[in-house]
């Protein structure tokens, strides 16, 4: 009885959400019990998970619609990192600074915003359309879109005529540098803004705070007639269409909302970086984003807000307390990035193994 | 030994989950007669077939009980393999062809003719070389034999569809000592032309000493080309006929024959006023491409106010009417629906206009099964006419208080039993899954509600509480209703007319007190006119 009852509970909390949970807390536990400064390495969990929160939270649209998890999440990426370079070739910081001091970063990051959000639904618009012609196969098509454009823009920063200093090569030339600092645009800004500590423990209110509004935005967004209908077409496609629902038009619109998501994403995660990464850098954060949601309890076919929350939280803490703890353990050794993508390739193969081909028929 | 059978199976029976299918049935065939298995869906034909052939669904399950005699012995087939040696065969609906593989490859593979060769003499038998031309030959000859004129070593693939079933007949003949050869539906899927050969071929092999059981619906078919039959119901048998000592409306008759029991009290007197002129919906030579239900030109009249039943065999396009008209299937044709047009081809149009739809698949199209039920019944009334929708300045949100009440409602009215609004409808029985699926579709007042196969798939209490909920949306609210049935018992209980498909045509609409042959005979497609067949 109680067996079953435990069985039960396992169930419902699921084994890689169960795993992950107990072997974080092992960590903390042994960083704690070797002495090393845990309030700290929480500080930063936190100003992680505010980092990461939005990018993972574009999961949850591309899992409603139907497609399942976006591993193509770096398009939309490529156009944050578009957006942001504008905003600093256009010098927007100091310009608004000059007539409204003060208000520069947040124009900055606002215009940053705007630019992403416009571009990446456009190309969130064709990218819905290219997965609505390989149905079956969005995961294996999204994680090739997901190199294919880290790579075509790559060609593109390597060409782009941009000419502002701080975005070029430093000795002059043409195409954008490696990683461009953010701290003349809007470097720092939601981290720093309303912070405080608690104890030893930095809260970032203002990434927080921001994530906590996009989740609000998104958890809005499915309440609302599109939003559900958004929702039902994934869960089951012929019964969207007997309510004379166009699919193929609302899984557009989840993975449009999804690459919108992963553009804000990466200006937010870059904010809080503090330098703006190009080229090859952003290649496998479709795979930690996908972990990451599935290790808060998504399957393939099912999201929501709080396994984001939750996720998100975790693979950050793992990824933030393995290395301290691991080289105490094993000085020298650099087991712990090989944890990590143990686990996060790990919990991505097991969701995979776990879906099953129309889902919504139990 | 007494050769006047090639087979005799006595007193058959199967049950599959404590669900009797077949009641000690009986079959006879004697050498070289073309011998019809008749009945409508779900009489039980295939389940017999299937222990003839010996299919692990049968062994799976627990068995049969009763005797198989063949050839004057008597065998236990306990798996394909051993029909196979025993000299059945079957053609299959669904053809068994590989299509990349030539007709040879086809009509031999897993006999195929072989010579030693070096490698086989040291590596065993699988690796002796094909003797192409005996196979060839041996095609060939299987191929004059039920004339088909094919080049044996032409493609599967592409050809047309009667090429197929001739192909597959090709191999069954070709198999040495075939005694008896099992025909599934083989018409099913034919032009009227190819059919005619199919029947032809029939006869020749019949001829040639091989027995035949030939699996129809179709009476003409069977008038045409049998010399005698046997008739199953529900799962009984009825009886063993000569084909020349018999009438194709006898043969309807006895098809669907049973007492007509009432499945619904006549909940109140009928105070509706049903008038010939005032139509709520016309289909004029209307087409629905829906595979395995195709609609080919049907025109239908509906009055407002009636419960108007559509009848007839599986696969015959009954389900495809409503699909339709729904736009859910590729669809031509003119619906006229309350003086408005309902175009077909763009989704939700026929939604918008007031007619309200509950599928015959509840699982696959009817439900989200993970969701609320109070997100199943209030889906479709939000997203068509904005129900349950609320405004928060700028933007508009799902109103869940306003849906929960209305679930709840719901949930009284029908008595649906569940945990509560927010339970899964996943989780429900079949009969309270329906429903469900009726809630969501009164949920958008419809002036017309067409449910498809709403008893399919619940236990006989729930079935009747669902036909009774249907009469009583008619009789006091006034709804008009298009029912689709497979069960004609149920349509003949509840429907004012009911109009019966046969062949993705109408071929009959009948009053609900019309004889069991006029019923029988329009299922199986006989065109008036053509019934006195004797």
């Amino acid at each position: 009885m109680t067996k079953e009852k435990l069985k039960k509970t396992i169930d419902a909390i699921g084994w890689p959400r169960l795993i992950v949970c107990l072997f974080f807390a092992a960590i903390v536990l042994t960083a704690y019990v070797n002495g090393i400064d845990v309030a700290s390495y929480f500080s930063s969990t936190l100003k992680y998970w505010g980092m990461w929160g939005i990018l993972v939270l574009a999961m949850v649209p591309s899992i409603k619609c139907g497609v399942g998890p976006n591993f193509g999440v770096s398009l939309g990426i490529c156009c944050g990192l578009l957006g942001t370079l504008l905003a600093i070739q256009f010098e927007i910081a100091q310009k608004i600074d000059a007539v409204l001091p003060g208000f520069g970063p947040w124009a900055s990051m606002l215009f940053a915003l705007v630019i992403a959000a416009v571009v990446a639904w456009l190309v969130g618009v064709g990218y819905g359309k290219l997965l609505n012609m390989v149905k079956g196969s969005e995961m294996t098509v999204t994680t090739y879109v997901g190199y294919s454009a880290i790579y075509l823009m790559c060609i593109v920063w390597f060409r782009a005529p941009f000419n502002s200093g701080e975005i070029i090569w430093p000795l002059g030339g043409v195409g954008v540098r490696n990683s461009v600092a953010l701290e003349t645009s809007f470097g720092g800004l939601l981290t720093d803004f309303l912070g405080f500590n608690i104890g030893s423990i930095y809260i970032p209110t203002g990434a927080i705070l921001f994530v906590l509004g996009a989740c609000l935005f998104v958890h809005m967004y499915f309440r609302s007639r599109t939003g559900l209908a958004i929702t039902a077409a994934g869960a089951n496609p012929t019964f969207a269409r007997a309510s004379g629902i166009d699919v193929d038009k609302m899984r557009i619109k989840g993975i449009a909302l999804s690459t919108v998501l992963g553009a804000v994403g990466i200006v937010i995660y870059s904010q809080g970086f503090e330098f703006l990464q190009v080229y090859t850098s952003p290649l496998n954060t479709g795979f930690i984003c996908v972990a990451s949601v599935l290790i808060g309890g998504a399957t393939t076919a099912k999201a929501t807000i709080a396994h984001v929350l939750l996720g998100t939280f975790l693979y950050q803490g793992l990824v933030i307390f393995t290395p301290p703890v691991s080289n105490q353990l094993l000085a020298g050794t650099d087991i712990s990035d090989t944890m990590r993508q143990i686990i996060q390739n790990g919990v991505i193969l097991y969701a995979l193994a776990k879906a099953k081909g129309g889902s919504s028929n139990e | 030994m007494n050769n006047e059978y090639v087979l005799k199976m006595e007193d058959i029976s199967k049950e599959y989950f404590g669900n009797k299918v077949l009641k000690g049935v009986q079959l006879k065939v004697r050498p070289g007669e073309i011998h019809a298995l008749m009945g409508e869906n779900g009489a039980g034909k295939s389940t017999l077939m299937n222990i003839l052939f010996g299919m692990p669904v049968i062994h799976n399950t627990g068995g049969f009980e009763g005797t198989i005699e063949f050839d004057g012995q008597k065998v236990s087939i306990d798996n394909p393999h051993k029909a196979m040696e025993l000299g059945i065969g079957m053609v299959h609906q669904e053809f068994m062809l590989i299509p990349g593989f030539t007709v040879t490859e086809n009509i031999k593979l897993g006999r195929e003719i072989t010579t030693p060769t070096v490698a086989s003499a040291l590596l065993g038998k699988s690796l002796e070389r094909l003797d192409t031309a005996a196979m060839a030959a041996d095609a060939r000859k299987a191929l004059d034999t039920i004339g088909l004129g094919v080049e044996e070593y032409a493609k599967v693939a592409g050809m047309p569809v009667g090429y197929m079933q001739f192909v597959e007949i090709a191999r069954e003949i070709d198999k040495t000592g075939i005694k008896l050869l099992i025909f599934d539906e083989p018409t099913a899927v034919l032009t009227e032309s190819e059919a005619d050969r199919l029947l032809e071929t029939m006869r020749v092999i019949a001829s040639q000493g091989i027995a035949i059981v030939f699996i129809t619906h179709r009476i003409n078919e069977v008038i045409a080309v049998t010399d005698s039959m046997t008739v199953l119901r529900d799962g009984t048998f009825v009886e063993r006929l000569e084909t020349k000592d018999t009438t194709a409306a006898r043969i309807a008759e006895l098809m669907i024959g049973r007492q007509v029991e009432k499945l619904v009290e006549d909940v109140q007197e009928d105070k509706r006023s049903i008038r010939d002129d005032d139509l709520l919906l016309t289909l004029k030579d209307f087409h629905v491409d829906m595979p395995g239900e195709r609609v080919r030109g049907v025109d239908l009249n509906l009055r407002r106010g009636e419960i108007l039943g559509i009848g007839g065999l599986a696969g015959q396009g009954k389900v495809g009417i409503p699909n339709g008209i729904l736009g859910l299937y590729p669809a031509s044709g003119e619906i006229t629906f309350d003086g408005q047009n309902i175009d077909p081809k763009k989704l939700g149009d026929a939604l918008q206009k007031g007619v309200a739809f509950v599928s015959e698949d509840r699982r696959g199209v009817g439900l989200l099964l993970e969701e609320s039920i109070q997100q199943n019944i209030t889906f479709t009334a939000m997203q068509i006419q904005g129900k349950f929708l609320k405004k928060i300045g700028p933007v508009t949100q799902y109103n869940s208080r306003q849906a929960y009440q209305h679930t709840q409602d719901m949930i009284q009215a029908l008595d649906i039993r569940c945990t509560g609004p927010d339970q899964w409808a996943g989780r429900l029985s079949g009969g309270n899954q329906q429903k469900v699926c009726l809630a969501r579709a009164i949920t958008m007042e419809p002036k017309l509600l067409v449910v498809s196969e709403p008893t399919r798939g619940i236990d006989i209490g729930a079935k009747k509480l669902v036909l009774e909920l249907l009469a009583k949306m008619n009789r006091e609210q006034g709804m008009t209703i298009i029912m689709v049935s497979s069960e004609l018992n149920e349509l003949r209980s509840l429907c004012d007319r009911i109009a019966i498909v046969s062949d993705g045509k109408l071929t009959g609409i009948f009053a609900p007190d019309a004889s069991d042959a006029e019923y029988g005979l329009a299922m199986s497609g006989v065109v008036e006119g053509d019934k006195n067949h004797d």
